[in-house]
């Protein structure tokens, strides 16, 4: 063997985990592809243009630091609300917590469990999304997923869906390293509500692809739950037909470090793709947001719009794209992001970026931040309103432009609900 | 009811004071009214009294009921029973009007040791009041102040004072960005507060606020101080000759 770079033996470290896994039918090429494509992009470190606010040392250690669990309180989100409810446990797929997967109105599978079948509809699409995400900017850490998980589900909506699927992410093991690929593919005119909650691992690695067919519908909303030293690196790729609708909404509280990539690929006319985020984090706290939006057809719509709570030193990152190809005329493209911050030790780092290359489109960016805002504040107390009390309701007032992204009421409470819960407990 | 005493106010940022020797004095049941020129400090006493940062009280002293006020919290104000309408209030958006108003209001019950407002109560009397100040329901549920027409704005203020009840009731240019019938309205809401144990402070540079809601003493203020006190004809006088006046008899 020749030269061989340090983050090269960082990757083979880590392949070596896939020895063992041969006997994975339709998904085997889709692994050896990715494991090849891993040798030659190698793992991100400090120098890559989209790595340079947030270190992804700890992402990639073949070792995981351990992290206290918290009490899992937060097992209840979500419990007013008719679902399909599939549990994980450290990674691992628990039927006793789950509930029957059979017979209900959308097909559900476990990745472990479809191995043996040949010509499985998922073989379309495990790792394809993520491979073709990889351009212009490389995800290694997606790829990785691609070449190591085991676990995952593969939702596959037909028509109307009418209760959402949830996925719940409980921790137990204090230094669980945890790796999952979900595969949803939402089929013409159908719809689809996932909702992902729980701190998945001491760290997880999920990558989460979506298929969303001509006039179907996507609706997902994510909540990573509150243990404090977890480290997490999500990736979302979705694909978008003709007037697909994508809807995505993030909540993050805690955790040492959590970096959530999205990368949405408009390539049917008249779609629509919003993604947002909200998150609070005090401390020990690095979050970061990275979205790339591509237009590729006519008349769509994209939105994203971020919103960072930040305290006693904590550190948001939001890098976004929008990309409009040549002749995605009539694009619609917004994107804001914006950090509240909280005392003068926390930092919010933004790179918004566009590149257009249609001449008749509308996008527009901004990002700011900022402090309270002392008028509104005194409004408040004037009022006879304490000023801790106060302070958070101007907190949940700056991050409801995120929040009221979901389009449903009743999740929209159960989110603010879960906010004021996380401020209480700071409140001095 | 309120009391002001030789109020020096100086801004905190720079080096310039603002009031110079404030003397006012507040029964309970009486509406005084203060009235003058732009930068006569009028606003800047409004503001010291209810607590806004930013200002820095080199002398004197103001008490509400007895108690001195200037070294509290704006909150702790507020439940003492002091209400600041805001000129120009603040919009707030993602808060919902009605989660506003019931937050404020069991914070100042709390704060004075009794008993928080039951929901039911609560919906109940905010309709209540609401509906007198032509509030819909629509308002109410919106967030603070967030698209609401400057009327609209002055007319919640309102809805917050009648809800809170307070002792000590500023109304700090409450005409101002109202049309006729909007004032009208608001004043009628004013009036309706009116009684013997509740005192006012209507600050305004114009007469015809005054017109709707009849004050019992007029003040002119003037560079940080009342130069000049008197009965509701000093208010028409004002509206007639200007402030130039009376400014160049009492110089």
């Amino acid at each position: 063997m020749g030269f061989v770079e340090p983050k090269n033996s960082l990757v083979d470290l880590w392949l070596n985990r896939a020895e063992s896994l041969t006997e994975h039918g339709w998904s085997e090429q889709h692994r050896l592809n990715a494991q090849a494509r891993l040798q030659s992009m190698g793992l991100p470190n400090r120098r890559d243009e989209y790595w340079k606010y947030t270190r992804p040392d700890r992402l990639i250690e073949s070792t995981v630091p351990s992290a206290v669990t918290l009490s899992s309180e937060d097992q209840s989100l979500f419990s007013n609300f008719e679902q399909i409810k599939i549990v994980f446990i450290d990674g691992v797929f628990s039927p006793e917590m789950s509930d029957n997967l059979e017979g209900q109105d959308v097909s559900i599978e476990l990745l472990s469990q479809t191995k043996a079948k040949d010509g499985h509809w998922a073989s379309d699409m495990y790792g394809q999304l993520e491979a073709t995400g990889q351009s212009p900017v490389a995800r290694p850490l997606a790829t990785l997923n691609t070449a190591l998980a085991e676990e995952g589900v593969l939702v596959h909506a037909k028509g109307a869906t009418l209760k959402p699927v949830h996925l719940v992410y409980l921790r137990q093991n204090e230094s669980s390293d945890v790796m999952l690929h979900h595969v949803v593919k939402v089929d013409s005119g159908a719809s689809l509500s996932l909702l992902e909650s729980g701190p998945a691992g001491a760290r997880s690695n999920f990558v989460l692809e979506t298929d969303i067919g001509a006039a179907g519908s996507f609706r997902h909303v994510r909540i990573q739950g509150r243990d404090h030293q977890r480290l997490a690196a999500t990736h979302h790729f979705a694909r978008l037909h003709q007037e697909s609708i994508f809807k995505s909404f993030t909540l993050t509280a805690n955790g040492a470090l959590t970096r959530n990539e999205c990368v949405i690929e408009l390539l049917g006319d008249d779609g629509i793709a919003h993604v947002a985020g909200a998150c609070v984090g005090d401390g020990d706290f690095v979050h970061d947001d990275t979205v790339f939006v591509t237009h590729d057809a006519v008349g769509c719509e994209s939105r994203q719009v971020f919103k960072k709570v930040l305290r006693n030193g904590a550190t948001g990152v939001f890098q976004g794209k929008i990309l409009v190809k040549q002749d995605a005329q009539k694009t619609d493209g917004y994107q804001i992001s914006q950090s509240l911050l909280l005392d003068e030790d926390s930092q919010f780092l933004a790179k918004p970026e566009l590149e257009i290359y249609a001449d008749d489109v509308a996008c527009s960016h901004g990002s700011t931040s900022g402090a309270v805002d002392e008028d509104a504040l005194f409004y408040l107390r004037s009022r006879g309103v304490p000023k801790a009390m106060a302070t958070d309701m101007l907190t949940l007032s700056f991050l409801a432009e995120a929040v009221n992204e979901i389009d449903d009421d009743q999740l929209i409470e159960c989110v603010v609900e879960w906010l004021e819960g996380w401020l209480a407990r700071r409140r001095t | 009811m309120l009391e002001i005493k030789n109020l020096h106010v100086s801004l905190e940022e720079e080096d310039k004071q603002i009031l110079k020797g404030v003397d006012l004095r507040v029964e309970a049941g009486k509406v005084h009214a203060i009235m003058g020129p732009n930068g006569s400090g009028k606003s800047t006493l409004s503001y010291v009294l209810s607590g806004k940062a930013g200002y820095q009280v080199t002398g004197g002293s103001a008490t509400l009921l007895g108690q001195e006020i200037l070294d509290l919290e704006p909150e702790e104000r507020a439940a003492a029973g002091l209400f600041l309408a805001f000129q120009y209030p603040v919009e707030i958006p993602g808060v919902g009007n009605m989660t506003f108003l019931r937050t404020a209001l069991n914070a100042q019950r709390k704060m004075r040791g009794e008993e928080e407002m039951s929901a039911a109560d609560f919906l109940r009397i905010v309709r209540e009041k609401a509906k007198s100040l032509k509030i819909d329901a629509d308002m109410l549920k919106r967030p603070v102040n967030v698209g609401f027409s400057g009327g609209e704005k002055k007319r919640n203020e309102i809805l917050q004072m009648a809800l809170l009840e307070p002792k000590m009731c500023i109304l700090d240019e409450t005409d101002s960005g109202l049309d006729v019938d909007a004032m009208k309205l608001v004043s009628r809401g004013v009036n309706a507060l009116r009684d013997d144990t509740r005192g006012f402070l209507v600050i305004t540079h114009y007469q015809r606020l005054l017109d709707h809601i009849k004050p019992d003493v007029v003040h002119i203020m003037a560079d940080g101080r009342i130069v000049k006190t008197g009965g509701p004809e000093l208010a028409l006088e004002v509206e007639t000759n200007g402030y130039s006046d009376i400014l160049a008899e009492v110089a």
